[in-house]
């Protein structure tokens, strides 16, 4: 596909250690296309947040890419040097982190934090910088921000806060943001007004959002696509309505299962058995394969690549289901 | 009621915030108080579990730690099976307690990472002289099974397990000294959704087994609704609003119970359009005058700014709001 936005192919991440390299991400691939909500769902030590810090450039070392591409526009940025790097960073993509106070530097003012990244990217004066803050924080929904711009970080609450960390992010006018766990610092009530403000500021103006979540719930109400991670590589991923109420990878499945609802009665929950494995211990084949209940001989020897499940674009990595040849498909629908 | 194991009264907590002394008399300036839990009254059944729900800094943990009495209550009483808790101490106070047990949110910070877990298990034991010489590990043995654990994981320490199965020898601590009650303060919100469903249905289990009675305090409605037979919802301290679980969430009565509910994502994907949620949670050291949820209320009326709402009764609980008083009394 030549006109996504982001293609990450076969992206593969190792931390080398003294006890040997440990693969962190291994082998993911997807697309997101223009002005698209991607969702990125995985329990903790999944990959999510790194697949983000990689491609932004921002992965702690000993971490280092092992293998694959990133492209931005069909130009590869993941193997540019610091300069060139920086200038994509915040420019062409942006970034939400997960909490709000330590993204945002406690000694500067708002409007110092505001303005400063409005003009490493673009070459304007201060007066017309500090005029497009204001804008800024206002389409954010900070209320008086001609007032509030001069205040510091802890004058704001935990909610306020985030809302400033969207202008930050959306200053340079990015093609993409990347939103690592934004609103998981955050109570509900206010988590759905930031959910809702990321989606509509994004939609207006045609960036993608890669939004990275533990919670099905926010991507279920936000994203058009989710890929769900699992020991660092995708276990499924496809259109949010498919993958979520008709869920085919056994992880995919167990996961749904076990999260509570407001409807449902007092069942038990679905549970899977066990714990994710640990970095060095992903077991042979299948990484799902001894919390499976349907593993059989293959998931232990072989590993499953993604296949083709539908013309949406909706891939597994299991063996319990074939590829299906959408072009045969078509063919004889057509 | 007679078979209410805990029964609550007008439970006031406030904390004293004031700047140190020196510094209030050179800026001539008030003692401040922060008051985290305002005249809260429940019970809990002898069986059942009762869920407290709220935001950060509506008084769920507060609440938690004066019912155990980690905190002790500024005013106000809590009773637990007939016997009060305020002012009594020695013997007495220490039977009690044994009877009651809580499980923290944090696994990684309740567990001494420097004792075996066979150690962490056994010490309400020896601290209540419940059993004694080989009957403990024995015992102790029991309890990693009941949990779900195995007895060999005594020898280990905390940080050769996970998260959910450190938060599974928390819950073998809490049994271990046979109590009939059990305080859980988010058990859950540390863990992963799979592993939080292991320690739910653990939790429900045991409960079942040992007929056990929790108080269960979560952020999370689904895991509440999951979970509780009875539901408080809090906020800046104060109970808005008393329920039956199912009634809650099908027919919630105050406006705040409203807006939480709407603020939860919808996993169906059943098109439910949300209400925006207006606001945030306003800073308890100042909470505004009345009702405290007046600023964000859609049906707020003056005099929601002036009194402070009572109680009226609802089909299987109460809530306090002035907009359901004028209902009551014009139906």
């Amino acid at each position: 596909m030549t006109d996504a936005l982001l293609s990450v192919r076969n992206l593969r991440v190792e931390f080398p250690t003294r006890r040997g390299v440990l693969t962190a991400i291994d082998d993911v691939s997807f697309d997101i296309m223009p002005g698209e909500v991607l969702g990125v769902v995985g329990e903790s030590g999944a990959g999510k947040s790194l697949t983000g810090a990689a491609i932004i450039g921002l992965l702690e070392p000993p971490g280092r890419i092992a293998g694959g591409e990133i492209l931005l526009k069909g130009e590869r940025i993941d193997n540019l040097g610091v300069e060139p790097m920086r200038r994509i960073r915040g420019k062409r993509i942006g970034m939400v982190f997960q909490d709000p106070l330590t993204s945002l530097n406690p000694l500067y003012t708002v409007a110092q934090q505001l303005i400063e990244t409005i003009r490493t990217h673009a070459d304007i004066s201060e007066g017309e910088a500090r005029k497009k803050a204001i804008a800024l924080l206002d389409r954010v929904g900070i209320p008086a921000a001609a007032r509030r711009i001069d205040d510091y970080p802890h004058h704001f609450s935990g909610g306020m806060r985030q809302r400033v960390v969207i202008a930050l992010a959306l200053c340079a006018e990015p093609e993409l943001v990347i939103a690592d766990e934004p609103t998981t610092a955050l109570d509900v009530s206010v988590q759905s007004q930031i959910i809702d403000l990321i989606k509509e500021i994004c939609a207006e103006r045609g960036a993608a959002v890669m939004l990275i979540t533990h919670d099905m719930g926010v991507i279920a109400e936000t994203a058009d696509r989710v890929a769900v991670l699992y020991a660092g590589r995708i276990a499924e991923i496809g259109p949010v309505r498919q993958v979520i109420t008709a869920p085919e990878h056994p992880y995919t499945a167990g996961l749904m299962g076990s999260i509570p609802t407001l409807t449902q009665t007092d069942a038990r929950l679905v549970q899977i058995p066990g714990a994710m494995p640990r970095l060095n211990a992903i077991p042979q084949g299948c990484a799902f394969n001894p919390r499976c209940e349907k593993a059989f001989d293959r998931c232990f020897k072989e590993r499953p690549t993604p296949v083709v499940r539908n013309a949406d674009g909706r891939k597994v990595a299991c063996w319990l289901y074939d590829a299906i040849d959408t072009a045969a498909k078509e063919q004889a629908n057509g | 009621m007679a078979d209410a194991l805990l029964k609550i009264e007008n439970l006031t907590r406030y904390f004293d915030i004031s700047k140190p002394f020196l510094n209030r008399m050179l800026e001539r300036d008030e003692k401040q108080f922060l008051t985290a839990v305002a005249d809260v009254s429940f019970e809990i059944k002898r069986g059942e579990t009762f869920a407290l729900v709220g935001e950060s800094g509506s008084g769920k943990s507060t609440i938690a730690k004066l019912v155990v009495g980690l905190l002790a209550a500024s005013e106000g009483n809590i009773e637990f099976d007939g016997h009060k808790m305020t002012g009594t101490s020695g013997t007495e106070m220490r039977d009690l307690r044994r009877r009651f047990q809580m499980i923290f949110q944090d696994p990684f910070a309740s567990l001494n990472p420097r004792w075996r877990v066979g150690d962490i298990i056994a010490e309400p034991i020896h601290t209540f002289g419940l059993l004694k010489g080989a009957d403990v590990t024995n015992r102790v043995g029991e309890l990693l099974d009941t949990v779900g654990l195995s007895a060999k994981d005594a020898e280990k320490f905390p940080h050769e397990f996970s998260g959910g199965q450190r938060q599974r020898i928390a819950i073998a601590r809490a049994l271990s000294s046979k109590p009939e009650f059990i305080v859980c303060d988010e058990p859950t919100s540390a863990l992963d959704v799979s592993v939080q469903a292991q320690i739910l249905n653990l939790m429900k289990d045991l409960q079942d087994e040992m007929g056990l009675t929790y108080l269960f305090i979560s952020h999370d409605l689904s895991v509440v609704r999951h979970m509780a037979n009875r539901i408080g919802v809090l906020y800046l301290g104060r109970l808005v609003e008393v329920a039956d679980g199912k009634t809650l969430f099908s027919a919630p009565q105050h406006p705040y119970t409203q807006m939480l509910l709407d603020a939860v994502p919808d996993l169906a994907l059943s098109g439910r359009r949300r209400k925006p949620v207006d606001g945030e949670i306003p800073n308890p050291i100042n909470p505004p005058s009345g009702c405290a949820f007046h600023p964000r209320c859609p049906l707020a009326m003056d005099r929601c700014k002036v009194d402070a709402p009572h109680q009226v009764a609802t089909e299987t609980g109460y809530a306090a709001c002035f907009a359901l008083e004028a209902e009551a009394k014009a139906s």
